[in-house]
């Protein structure tokens, strides 16, 4: 008989968090992902020390102004114990947060892999390099990941949470390192660099400059080019980069929580995650859903019980307030409303069975009764994901 | 349950404006809003409601997901429109196939194969080239319009963090480029999209508060960053106002311990989930209805707001699409 040597699945998040470097919160868009990646890094700061760092996208302005992070930027700011003090906790470990500047980080890492002063600042000044790495949002997916390869391999946090930034598609930031390396091992861009470094074409490629010629204009094709003429000087810096990035998001160390709501399109977006994450070998941690409508709301006895109430609500009402009609009228209304709420909680109970047995953690968090904009709101959604 | 549709109106909005006749009568129509706020379910019940008043309508999912279609109970659309319910088409935006009918049209090439892996030269430009995906996908909505396919062409366009550099494309290639049939083409494109005859924006969101910042914010992004007209905000899921203050205070006295009693004996079981449940509504309706002031008090004077019930419904299909017709009808007082 062979001896099971893999360890028990983690019950909690507390235990799930306890063995990790690297928790990357991703999911559908709109469902409190980074509320839920601030709550998980408080709640570890506070009850497992050591440095923890929040690597956010954009915190509602309410919260970060609650938590003193008013302008911060890519530098890593501690959140102070004053914060804390505010919510009657006391943190074991430390707190931090930093947000991602995209491109702040671009220009990091353009100035990190230039292989000489000229060429970084021509990349700089470039005007389709400004553009690329402030608009587009594949660029916010590669940075975002970069960054968290950065701060982990500079090895000052035991713990940092990745919010991940709203993507068109969940999947493109993990894709984004590898389709980074691949653009600039191109053929592709060799191609569209030859013509203007040597102007001999070859008769194969001659069509291609001629369409891209028709569509684009000469100039601006040859504004392009002179752009990743530049870049190229760093291809080899950027391969391994996004080669090493690409390693780290399937280290042991590091795992992904999925979070959403049980409404159907969001939820229907973290089934496909999670069967993504599993199907990569990337670890599925736990899933998270948060708003989650409270279980008496599909009790059948309530449900039964509402439906005669709302049939005979002048008669139950009789007698015990100063005005019977009124009474009648909120006790239909009452039955009614609990009738309509126990659509939507049935609804998402069968949405929430579905996703049972995907992850090793299925994590429910109930409606609040307020938005969360303090750390006395993120440690109390933390309590309840926590354990 | 539709019929709370006209209380939630009331309720939350009875203050705002909410007639936007025109909203119909435009040829194209971006739906847009943070991930999530159901922009979808929007888009497509504006394309069931024009398609009631006679409108041959187009509605076109951007971020392809097949969303649109499975609102209408069909099976997923592709570049190609199918007509998934009497009057509305469907189809999926698919910039590769966008640039395969530009160059067919407009270059006459005759076999685009000539010019090598179109799909892997396609993601080499657009990946390098600022704009060429979002210009690839302004460009085939534009051009619906102006061959007048359709009286109305609505889309489900690019959340909110990303429709002001889809919609700011064609001014931005127009900087960019110079010269070239790019050049040519973004002029009419123009004349289209800044025409607030024929275009419009509506921003969809949900009475929270990242939501209704995120409006807040895309309302001046498209005003100073774009040359379309932002036509209405629409808010969904718009808790119904359960009591007013009269019927809160009888609530009040019927939830008392002595009376919970009774009630309970008199219906035959605990009545106290059932008022537990109300008081949920009711706090839930008063978090967001903070937020449904905020977006009012924040908006320019003069834009639509409409309000779009929260659907208490089984699941999310024809039936559903059909409700959000008619809320969005009455909304605009058709």
């Amino acid at each position: 008989m062979t001896v099971q040597t893999q360890p028990a699945a983690p019950k909690t998040l507390a235990q799930l968090l306890s063995a990790k470097d690297i928790v990357i919160a991703c999911g559908p868009g709109g469902v409190g992902k980074t509320t839920t990646a601030a709550s998980v890094a408080a709640m570890a700061a506070v009850e497992q020390g050591g440095r923890v760092l929040v690597l956010t996208v954009d915190p509602a302005r309410r919260l970060a102004d609650a938590l003193g992070l008013k302008g911060i930027g890519n530098d890593e700011v501690r959140i102070t114990d004053d914060v804390f003090a505010r919510a009657a906790a006391h943190p074991r470990g430390e707190l931090w947060a930093a947000m991602l500047d995209t491109k702040q980080s671009w220009d990091d890492l353009i100035r990190a892999h230039a292989p000489d002063e000229e060429t970084r600042e021509q990349i700089l000044a470039n005007p389709l390099y400004q553009n690329i790495s402030a608009r587009f949002v594949q660029s916010h997916d590669y940075i975002a990941m970069e960054r968290l390869y950065e701060i982990h391999t500079e090895g000052k946090y035991d713990l940092i949470v990745v919010d991940t930034p709203p993507t068109r598609n969940a999947l493109d930031f993990l894709d984004a390192p590898q389709r980074m390396a691949d653009f600039f091992s191109s053929r592709l861009l060799r191609w569209l660099i030859v013509p203007y470094r040597s102007r001999l074409v070859n008769v194969a490629s001659r069509p291609f400059y001629q369409v891209a010629d028709r569509i684009l204009g000469t100039q601006f094709l040859a504004d392009i080019s002179e752009f990743f003429i530049l870049f190229q000087s760093m291809y080899k810096g950027f391969v391994e980069r996004a080669e090493a990035v690409t390693r780290l998001l399937s280290d042991r160390r590091t795992t992904f929580i999925v979070v959403s709501t049980l409404e159907p399109t969001p939820v229907r977006e973290a089934e496909f995650f999670s069967a993504e994450l599993t199907a990569r070998k990337l670890h599925l941690g736990a899933v998270v859903l948060n708003k989650v409508l409270p279980e008496y709301l599909r009790d059948a006895k309530a449900d039964k019980l509402a439906e005669s109430m709302k049939a005979r609500a002048s008669e139950l009402a009789e007698g015990l307030t100063e005005d019977p009609d009124v009474a009648a009228r909120v006790l239909e209304e009452v039955s009614e409303s609990f009738l309509n709420f126990g659509v939507v909680a049935r609804r998402e109970a069968e949405q929430q069975a579905e996703l049972k047995g995907t992850p090793d953690l299925l994590v429910t968090v109930p409606y609040f009764d307020a938005d969360i904009y303090d750390m006395g709101g993120l440690l109390q959604l933390g309590a309840q994901v926590w354990h | 349950m539709a019929g709370r549709s006209s209380r939630a109106g009331a309720g939350a909005g009875a203050a705002a404006v909410t007639t936007a006749p025109d909203l119909l009568d435009l040829r194209l129509v971006f739906v847009t809003g943070k991930g999530g706020v159901g922009k979808t379910t929007v888009a497509a019940g504006l394309g069931q409601l024009a398609a009631e008043h006679g409108k041959r309508v187009l509605v076109c999912e951007v971020d392809a997901k097949g969303d649109v279609a499975a609102l209408f109970e069909s099976p997923p659309t592709d570049f190609t429109p199918r007509e998934v319910t009497p009057g509305v088409w469907s189809m999926s935006m698919d910039t590769e196939a966008s640039l395969r009918e530009y160059l067919k049209l407009h270059l006459r090439i005759p076999v685009v194969g000539r010019i090598g892996p179109l799909a892997k030269a396609f993601d080499f430009v657009a990946t390098a080239a600022p704009g060429v995906r979002e210009i690839l996908t302004v460009g085939k909505l534009t051009w619906e319009v102006k061959e007048r396919h359709y009286d109305l062409v609505v889309v489900d366009a690019a959340a909110s963090g990303h429709i002001v550099g889809q919609l700011a494309a064609p001014q931005a290639i127009n900087d960019l480029v110079k010269v070239g049939l790019i050049r040519s083409q973004t002029d009419w494109m123009l004349d289209i999209l800044s025409d607030p005859h024929q275009t419009g924006l509506i921003a969809v969101c949900t009475p929270e508060e990242m939501p209704v910042s995120e409006t807040l914010e895309l309302a001046t992004r498209v005003r100073e960053e774009t040359t379309v007209r932002m036509s209405a905000v629409v808010v969904n899921r718009v808790l119904p106002e359960l009591f007013n203050q009269r019927e809160e205070e009888i609530f009040e006295q019927l939830s008392r311990p002595e009376s919970e009693r009774v009630l309970s004996e008199r219906a035959g079981g605990t009545v106290t989930p059932v008022l537990d449940g109300a008081r949920l509504a009711v706090t839930m309706r008063r978090t967001r209805s903070v937020h449904l002031q905020r977006l009012q008090a924040g908006l320019p004077k003069g834009l639509p707001v409409l309000l779009l019930p929260y659907l208490f419904a089984r699941s999310f299909g024809a039936r559903t699409t059909r409700q959000v017709a008619h809320a969005l009808g009455e909304e605009l007082g058709l």
